[in-house]
């Protein structure tokens, strides 16, 4: 009735039937539309839409059937050249991409390392200032020099890159590059034309000599210029210009032979040679890259790798993805055949000898968020994640017996969970030069001792990483040497052996009250009767530090202690820990490789944050332990070194400079599709090992993400329902005035 | 006209050395160069020699304000402030601190991510908005109007980021009807566009509600109304055919203004959608203390928003023949 009413309207003189309903104007006329039609139009499509398979699928159907890895990352890569790339979110891309000469056995624990590029693991050979051969086992302080001869394997090529292409005459594709060479050009893909060449020791050289070029900023300059043997001379002499300046502590002995030297005894050395920063770099790539006008177009080495890893980039966008495809020159290589206790009955030798990589492909994608990342991995959208607080409850169980195991919900889904203890540290470090807390004597000792036993850290383990952490008794993570499980390991002033159940048990609160007492603080109040107020400072700005500055406090308040917690912005927090303004704070250590040293150092003299700059951050210098530490640092790992490193752990329980918390262990997920996965702390590179069965997760997929459309009908069927009495309030108003 | 512009661009320099001035101080009074270079460097290592290397090679090794180890012009000229702003008036935003990535090309290539979800919210959103409030407005005083304001309002009191898990959940993660997130280009972009303009549209429909059923209420109790009602004509087409027209230049205002903001992107939105915007690009340059993403960004918005000011002006002149430059 209303719209005949409207439609009379019309046929008056006066134009005023434009906002008539469902009336639409072709040329001068109004037509009639049934003001549905446009809601008809709308659910034909999404019916198409839905129509469409799995309409929740992310990824494109091309995509279905093929043996794609799927993964995330939450943190946009920085840094793609090997000799700046120095955090994790980068790792996980060059390592796929770069090699060093050597590498950590994929499957044995504790970490063992194997060749890579190299034939062999190199060993070092030590002269003393004659230049004579000294045996392995001669002391450090008869070691002038360290050679370290690494033979890589001939027939290793790089991936297809342009930096090496040729023309048919023999000249370089693309030098001297001029803007129109490279209108349009975003990524290296872009390029017509690519070559390869073997890689030579000469590229191993080569990238010795960027980490000490100034201009490059390598982060580990600093310590590997202690070491190698001219290389601050080097450094020096690049950043006046000199580029042929003498370089003594790196050649090329032979096409496929480099040769390092060493100021010094140094056997963790051959560690860092794992590590990215010690890839080769064709200097035809920087070559190549160095063209300003491939600068003006980003496309520079930090950007684009250029390596002979198992993958190169195919897709580089951080903000969205990073899409990684198999290197088509990559050589033969074979999945390990043997690895440690368990790995067997867990599958993981099943592709023992086949030639990896398994996956041809790996899409990354950048989500930040938490929660669309869980829930898209419950979808089966990605292979692999990791388990965050607030879905801990509802993912993991835990037996009787403590171990944890995914929960019946992600059993019915086939998932798998992979624990692994991370070759971590974290602690409460004393500064030691404050006056309250810090200092050597024995009344210090017993006031830090007290603070150790009454923080209650199998509680916070419990509490707030929901039994993600092992206790630690010293600095040393489980899985490195000088970590020692037992009576043996534990820390005997925080806690006492308990025989019948074979564990330690921490020490009473009345022990730590005792000890604060002896320590000049009963009941928490010093010989005057102040009390004893202790500032934790820290940059904890996030909701739920709260409850965990609470526990703190509560903790500290059974020893009568007041903590007041100071939290500033990170960069006033820095800042008070390298001016040592501070008494306590939090802190933590990630190993660069698993060595003892590589956690002990944490606690060197020499290596104090307000007096040398260093990694020392409580500021710890105790004569005996920096002698020991001297010592041990360039000694292999052996039954002598063991007992140094069993002393050195002593002095540190009793001078207690730390709180020694917890070690994490990292809780991973994946889907039983992705084979051969297991969680390493160490190292990277771990791609080529996994293996897809994609037509197990197309199954799943499909058999998790059918649409469910009738809610949409209702919803539709209560709008049309619910407009009813609208239209005809309308209608009777219309009727009223028109 | 062109007097009128020529005129509110000259107006437009001080401003925008007064944003940058602004910015610079505010960011380093924040944050050093050195604990710039700490932060973009890495906690692992970093020596005082390794920042020193990083702030000569970022060029924040030269006082900020002013140098006086330089004499006449170069006291100001050779300063950190007046080497980083000058080039931002020649839309010269160079490359990122923390990995010298150039800023112009990164946010050519964001902004566009950020405007396929930012328009299409925008431009429903506007039609729904209006579409709604003069329906409330039609049924003032009833108890069409009353639930509907209250709805707005419950709405509006509403976190966005509520609507966003809660959306997910719903349509990506219950219903399964489109995925939770992700971005692609081209026509594969839609099924990934149309959750969070949904939820964009959802979580704004409250405020733009209440705000333009108060303009259409204030219009509908104009003497212009009470003559056309009094000729005869429907309350249907009194409201849109006369209240609609004379509403818009309130509606312009909001409109035009928000117009050019539709390129910066939200930073919610794109952090839960995974969308590569330019609302993220902010936030992890604010993260990482990047400085030359920060001001660059800080300045393009102080510039949209001037140019925003300036078409609303212009607007004005068309909607309304009252309204004239001279």
């Amino acid at each position: 009735m209303l719209y005949r009413k409207l439609l009379k309207m019309s046929d008056k003189s006066y134009d005023y039937r434009a906002p008539a309903f469902g009336h639409r104007k072709r040329g001068t006329e109004w037509h009639y539309r049934h003001p549905l039609y446009g809601s008809a139009v709308f659910l034909t499509l999404f019916a198409f839409f839905i129509g469409c398979g799995v309409p929740n699928n992310p990824y494109p159907k091309s995509e279905q059937n093929k043996q794609i890895y799927y993964s995330t990352f939450d943190e946009e890569p920085k840094h793609f050249d090997p000799a700046v790339a120095y955090s994790s979110d980068e790792y996980n891309f060059i390592q796929q991409i770069y090699e060093p000469p050597v590498q950590y056995h994929y499957l044995k624990r504790p970490y063992e390392l194997i060749p890579l590029t190299a034939e062999a693991v190199p060993q070092p050979l030590y002269l003393d200032a004659s230049g004579l051969k000294l045996p392995p086992d001669t002391p450090a302080e008869s070691v002038a020099r360290a050679i370290y001869d690494i033979r890589i394997r001939p027939g290793i090529m790089y991936q297809p890159h342009p930096c090496f292409a040729k023309t048919e005459d023999g000249e370089w594709r693309y030098r001297n590059l001029i803007k129109a060479d490279v209108k349009g050009f975003t990524e290296i893909k872009d390029f017509e034309m690519t070559g390869t060449r073997e890689l030579i020791a000469a590229d191993y050289v080569y990238q010795i000599k960027r980490m000490a070029d100034p201009n490059v900023s390598c982060p580990i300059f600093s310590t590997l210029k202690n070491y190698i043997l001219g290389m601050e001379t080097y450094s020096a002499a690049l950043a006046k210009g000199q580029e042929d300046a003498p370089f003594p502590g790196v050649e090329v002995v032979d096409r496929y032979t480099y040769r390092v030297i060493l100021k010094e005894k140094y056997p963790q050395f051959v560690y860092w040679l794992a590590m990215p920063f010690f890839s080769p770099m064709p200097q035809e790539a920087i070559d190549f890259y160095k063209q300003p006008v491939l600068k003006e177009r980003n496309i520079v080495i930090d950007r684009f790798p250029v390596g002979t890893g198992p993958y190169r980039i195919e897709t580089l966008a951080p903000n969205k993805e990073i899409v990684l495809v198999k290197n088509e020159n990559f050589r033969i290589e074979r999945y390990p055949s043997s690895g440690e206790s368990g790995d067997r009955e867990a599958g993981l030798l099943a592709d023992a000898w086949e030639i990896i990589p398994f996956v041809p492909k790996a899409v990354y994608k950048l989500e930040k968020e938490y929660i669309p990342r869980w829930n898209k991995f419950l979808q089966g959208y990605y292979d692999t994640s990791g388990i965050s607080s607030d879905t801990f409850d509802s993912a993991i169980t835990f037996s009787d017996a403590g171990d944890a195991s995914a929960s019946e919900a992600l059993k019915a889904k086939s998932i798998v969970l992979r624990t692994s203890v991370s070759p971590t540290t974290v602690y409460l470090a004393f500064n030691m030069l404050d006056d309250t807390v810090g200092g050597y004597t024995e009344a210090k000792q017993k006031l830090r001792q007290a603070i150790s036993i009454v923080l209650d850290y199998e509680e916070y383990i419990e509490i707030f990483l929901n039994g993600r952490g092992v206790a630690s008794q010293s600095p040393i993570p489980p899985g490195i040497f000088g970590y020692e499980e037992g009576e043996v390991g534990m820390n005997p002033y925080v806690y006492h052996w308990h025989a019948a159940t074979s564990r330690p048990i921490r020490k009473s609160v009345d022990t730590a009250r005792r000890l604060l007492a002896e320590a000049g603080y009963p009941g928490g109040q010093d010989s005057k009767g102040n009390p004893l107020i202790l500032h934790f400072d820290n940059a904890w700005t996030s909701a739920g530090a709260t409850s965990i500055l609470t526990w703190i406090r509560n903790r500290l308040d059974e020893l009568g202690i007041t903590m007041q917690s100071r939290t500033t912005d990170y960069n006033r927090f820095r800042d008070k820990v390298k001016n040592a303004n501070f008494q306590i704070i939090s802190w933590g250590w990630h190993a660069d490789y698993p060595d003892a040293e590589n956690f002990l150092f944490l606690l060197y003299g020499p290596n104090s944050r307000a007096t040398h700059g260093g990694e020392n951050t409580a500021n710890y210098d105790n004569p005996a332990y920096n002698r020991l530490f001297e010592k041990i640092k360039n000694m292999e790992n052996s039954p002598e070194r063991l007992t140094l490193i069993r002393e050195m752990k002593d002095i540190l329980q009793r001078d207690a400079p730390w709180v020694f918390t917890y070690h994490p262990v990292s809780f991973g997920l994946a889907h039983e599709w992705v084979k051969n996965s297991k969680p390493r702390g160490l190292g990277g590179g771990t791609l080529k090992y996994l293996r897809i069965d994609a037509s197990e997760r197309v199954q799943s997929r499909q058999a998790w993400n059918q649409p469910v459309i009738w809610p949409i009908w209702a919803c539709v069927g209560f709008l049309i329902l619910g407009t009813i009495p609208a239209v005809i309030t309308i209608w009777k108003r219309e009727r009223g005035t028109g | 006209m062109l007097t009128y512009i020529i005129r509110r661009i000259f107006y437009a320099i001080p401003i925008l050395i007064g944003v940058n001035l602004i910015v610079f101080f505010l960011f380093f009074v924040v944050n050093s160069p050195d604990q710039m270079a700490r932060t973009i460097l890495g906690e692992k290592n970093i020596t005082q020699e390794d920042v020193d290397n990083w702030k000569r090679q970022n060029g924040y090794h030269l006082p900020l304000f002013l140098n006086q180890e330089e004499s006449g012009g170069a006291r100001f000229t050779q300063t950190t402030f007046f080497q980083k702003s000058v080039r931002l008036f020649l839309f010269d935003f160079g490359t990122s601190d923390a990995n010298n990535i150039d800023i112009t090309s990164q946010i050519s290539q964001r902004m566009w991510a950020s405007f396929a979800i930012a328009l299409p919210t925008f431009l429903i959103g506007l039609l729904v908005n209006i579409t709604i409030s003069m329906i409330v407005a039609y049924y003032r005083a009833t108890y069409v109007d009353f639930w509907g304001t209250i709805v707005a309002v419950i709405i509006m009191s509403i976190s966005q980021l509520f609507y966003i898990i809660g959306g997910q959940w719903v349509f990506g993660k219950m219903l399964r009807l489109f995925p939770i997130s992700g971005y692609d280009s081209g026509a594969n972009m839609l099924k990934f566009v149309i959750l969070p303009v949904i939820i964009g549209i959802l979580s704004g429909i409250g405020g733009g509600i209440r705000f333009y059923r108060t303009i259409f209420l204030e219009e509908v109790n104009r003497d212009y109304v009470r003559t056309a009602r009094a000729k005869g004509l429907s309350e249907t087409v009194v409201l849109f055919k006369h209240a609609l027209k004379n509403a818009m230049i309130p509606i312009l205002t909001n409109v035009v203004l928000a117009i050019p903001f539709l390129f910066m992107g939200s930073l919610v939105m794109e952090a839960f959608f995974a969308i590569p915007g330019l609302g993220g690009f902010m936030i992890d340059a604010i993260q990482a203390q990047d400085f030359a993403i920060v001001r660059s960004m800080v300045y393009l918005g102080s510039v949209l928003y001037i140019i925003g000011f300036l078409l609303t002006d212009i607007s004005y002149t068309l909607v309304d023949p009252r309204i004239r430059f001279d």
